[in-house]
């Protein structure tokens, strides 16, 4: 496939680690957080740790969308395919992560309820012109890559005049997340947790641009370069934070090219920025109340707003006391750390959502790396 | 981030197009990108084109890995020892 | 003056009728559909003797019995449907221990208001399946349950087998030093049916798998009958047969990720969706483990045969307490194969 196994070849990433393995300085060590799930998938997925030096660590980010949505919204969900009988369209993620009292949209699927699984905001709109007599409820989530395809179809809801069909609306931003991080005390003063460089999110960044990420490299002298999604683009993304830091510098490159610009898609801004606001702030799931981090749907298409139309309560939530999927998120907890690891919170009984989705850290440890410390200790 | 992946646009009707991966096609939207034509390339997400990918920047970034083994020193795959 | 013959009745509908309540009464209705669908497609002297069991003879030695029930969705596929799928599945599953197939046996819950012509389309392909495959369909059951209650049609097959003396076949058997050997290319059939699926649908040239394996068995266990484990990939994917043999043995895996065959479309869909192939489904395939000296010989007897053409050696049996599946990834680093949690979905993250 083109475009896609240029960037896994093997020969190359042998050529890519030991160009690391000589850039890196013996003497130091070097902490560098992937923001985003799809790259902590990859480098799980393909091994690229066994290919890295022991000096030079990855620390995951908060960027997976799933794990970072608070309990209450799954619940709000939860509770309007069950109380308001709607159709409730969502993405395949989604389906597994728990709410409250161990419940979750499969759940809720397997006793009647009508949750849907698309693989696009198009299906959902769809469904709701098949289905004019029912409410049709999108359950959108997701970084700036996700954002835009959510803003088409309210858009075309508005000008078909779909009465049925609404958005409940939990799109985030990475900003906002990795100045979060950056801002975190234990970031900061704590020094709990050592982040030297961020592996910028690669589809976020052809939405976004490269520009936003100019503000961080600056105020927090940390260097960030953005990676393409192949397991090459990681490597050769390290190699370039390596270089950085050992040089002294703190700048935004570009590793991604291929696909990202400086401005990004203006296009998908701009109607993304017709249909949303911010909101004054928003709660993450492990990162407690994010200013200015999530967006909601404008009043001049309230009428495309599920929490409008269905009166959505703020509803109160707490996680599972001895759940530390908050700590993960920032980095500060290994997943192995975290008491209910591997006994009572595993893929198949999920706890928290780092377990649940796929880019979660804990799911992606048990799946691909539990096994790496067993065989040290053996 | 997310799941993405480049396509090749075979077909567009309208705003919504063919993408084909390996030989198998899906109907994708083209409503966040604008000049699109056949036979280019695209990032595709949950059904939507998002950017179109440039040939000539992923020339350059397989170019880029070829530099780090001449810069390091190291062989490259394929050269004459 | 009526022009009716005496002791006509009027035939079952095919073309415009649907499955009633009636069907699965025990009366009438039912005694017709039965014989003029399932007795005249399967059509063999045990079923025309019309009794609630099949008698048949049993040499000495030692007989092999499995059963599989059939929930696809949908019913008809690209390379195949429910019926020849149920045939194929319960021989592949006798197949597996080294027997030959026999007879099946095929119960059918319908669904009220299911198409006739549909089950009739369902059930002749399950007659060319089995006939194909050797076997006959000796005895079986009707039931139908109220509309919403069903999926169209379910079926379960019981096959019986007779297993030559001296072979051996079992998941317990693997041994470290063992090679592992796949009969052909991974995840044709599960990327096939999901291909249909609402709100997932893709184009693609890639049909089911699905067949009957036991010849290709034969021919393996002529030259080869020292092999310690066969399975078939089904649910779950290769990864799931290797955890499951890994486990039963109490041994270790090593695959190579460059061995294994995958068909471009197969990678593509699962690219496009976020599946992992190892997990897709897979319906006329079978894993192979046997000892390090024969692995080679195998793999040209299986590759002579058209069902095994694809066929490669993928990886080997080692020592592990702890019954990782693990693999070297193309890419140059290694990677756990771990047991399937849940069920695959499609991601967007």
């Amino acid at each position: 496939m083109k475009y896609i196994d240029e960037f896994r070849d093997g020969k190359l990433a042998q050529v890519i680690a030991d160009a690391v393995a000589l850039a890196a300085d013996p003497g130091r060590s070097y902490k560098l957080m992937e923001f985003c799930g799809g790259h902590t998938h990859a480098i799980h997925r393909y091994g690229v740790q066994d290919l890295l030096p022991d000096n030079v660590q990855m620390v995951h980010g908060p960027g997976c969308p799933v794990c970072v949505l608070p309990m209450s919204r799954i619940d709000n969900a939860i509770a309007l395919v069950r109380d308001a009988d709607v159709i409730l369209c969502t993405y395949g993620d989604m389906l597994r992560v728990p709410g409250s009292g161990n419940s979750s949209l499969l759940k809720a699927k397997a006793q009647g309820a009508d949750v849907r699984m698309v693989y696009s905001s198009i299906d959902a709109l769809n469904i709701a012109r098949d289905n004019p007599d029912r409410q049709v409820v999108f359950f959108a989530i997701g970084f700036e890559t996700t954002t835009p395809p959510t803003a088409v179809v309210i858009q075309q809801a508005e000008s078909l005049g779909l009465a049925n069909f609404s958005v409940f609306c939990n799109h985030v931003l990475t900003p906002s997340a990795i100045q979060n991080i950056l801002q975190s005390s234990d970031v900061r003063e704590l020094g709990r947790v050592r982040i030297d460089g961020f592996i910028g999110p690669a589809h976020v960044s052809t939405v976004i641009g490269s520009r936003p990420y100019e503000y961080f490299a600056c105020e927090y002298q940390r260097p960030v370069v953005i990676a393409g999604f192949e397991p090459l683009d990681v490597m050769q993304s390290i190699l370039m934070l390596i270089r950085q830091l050992n040089e002294g510098r703190a700048e935004v490159e570009n590793e991604f090219s291929r696909a990202v610009s400086r401005e990004g898609n203006r296009k998908a801004q701009a109607l993304v920025a017709e249909i949303f606001e911010l909101r004054r702030c928003f709660e993450w799931r492990g990162l407690g109340s994010v200013p200015y981090s999530g967006l909601r749907i404008k009043k001049k298409y309230a009428g495309y707003d599920a929490e409008t139309r269905f009166n959505l309560p703020s509803l109160p939530w707490a996680d599972n006391k001895a759940c530390e999927c908050g700590a993960v998120l920032r980095g500060v907890t290994k997943p192995r750390d975290c008491k209910l690891f591997g006994t009572v919170c595993t893929p198949e009984t999920p706890v928290g959502p780092c377990m649940v989705s796929t880019e979660g850290a804990c799911a992606a440890y048990f799946t691909y790396g539990r096994y790496r410390d067993v065989r040290r200790t053996a | 981030m997310c799941l993405a992946i480049p396509a090749k646009i075979i077909d567009i009707d309208g705003v919504m197009a063919t993408a084909d991966v390996g030989g198998v096609q899906k109907a994708i939207s083209l409503a966040l990108v604008d000049n699109i034509a056949v036979n280019d390339y695209v990032i595709v997400h949950v059904g939507y084109a998002l950017n179109r990918l440039d040939p000539d920047e992923a020339e350059l970034t397989l170019q880029l890995f070829r530099q780090v083994a001449r810069e390091s020193g190291l062989p490259w795959p394929g050269d004459a020892a | 003056m009526s022009a009716v013959k005496k002791n006509y009745t009027r035939p079952v509908d095919f073309k415009h009728g649907h499955v009633d309540m009636s069907h699965g009464s025990g009366g009438r209705a039912m005694a017709q559909l039965i014989d003029e669908l399932f007795l005249r497609a399967f059509d063999n002297h045990w079923l025309r003797q019309m009794n609630d069991n099949a008698v048949f003879p049993v040499s000495s030695g030692r007989m092999v019995v499995a059963t599989d029930s059939h929930v696809v969705s949908p019913l008809f596929f690209p390379g195949g449907d429910i019926g020849c799928l149920s045939v194929h599945g319960t021989v592949n599953d006798v197949a597996m221990s080294g027997a030959r197939p026999l007879y099946l046996c095929a119960s059918f819950i319908l669904e009220e208001g299911y198409p006739l012509a549909d089950l009739r389309r369902i059930v002749q392909s399950m007659a060319r399946a089995a006939q194909e495959a050797g076997v006959a369909v000796i005895t079986g059951d009707t039931k139908v349950v109220e509309r919403g209650k069903g999926d169209g049609v379910f079926i379960t097959t019981t096959g019986v087998g007779r297993l030559p003396a001296g072979i051996d076949i079992s998941g317990d058997r693997a041994e470290p030093g063992d090679m592992i050997l796949v009969s052909g290319t991974l995840g044709d059939h599960g990327v096939a049916i999901m291909s249909l699926r609402e709100n997932l649908s893709f184009t693609t040239n890639i049909e089911s798998d699905t067949a009957s394996l036991h010849g290709l068995v034969a021919d393996m266990m002529a030259v080869v009958p020292e092999i310690h484990c066969l399975r078939d990939p089904t649910r779950g994917g290769l990864a799931s047969a290797l955890n499951e043999l890994a486990h039963q043995s109490g041994v270790g895996i090593q695959l190579r990720e460059s061995d294994l065959p995958i068909r471009n479309e197969v990678k593509g869909a699962c690219e496009i969706l976020g599946l992992d192939p190892l997990y897709v489904a897979n319906e006329g395939k079978l894993v192979a483990i046997c000892p390090p000296q024969r692995a080679e010989y195998l793999l040209d007897v299986m590759r002579a045969h058209p069902l095994g053409k694809d066929a490669a050696i993928i990886g080997e049996v080692r020592e592990d307490p702890h019954g990782f599946v693990e693999m070297a990834t193309a890419f140059g680093g290694n990677r756990i194969v771990d047991w399937l949690s849940g069920e695959q979905l499609p991601r967007i993250c």
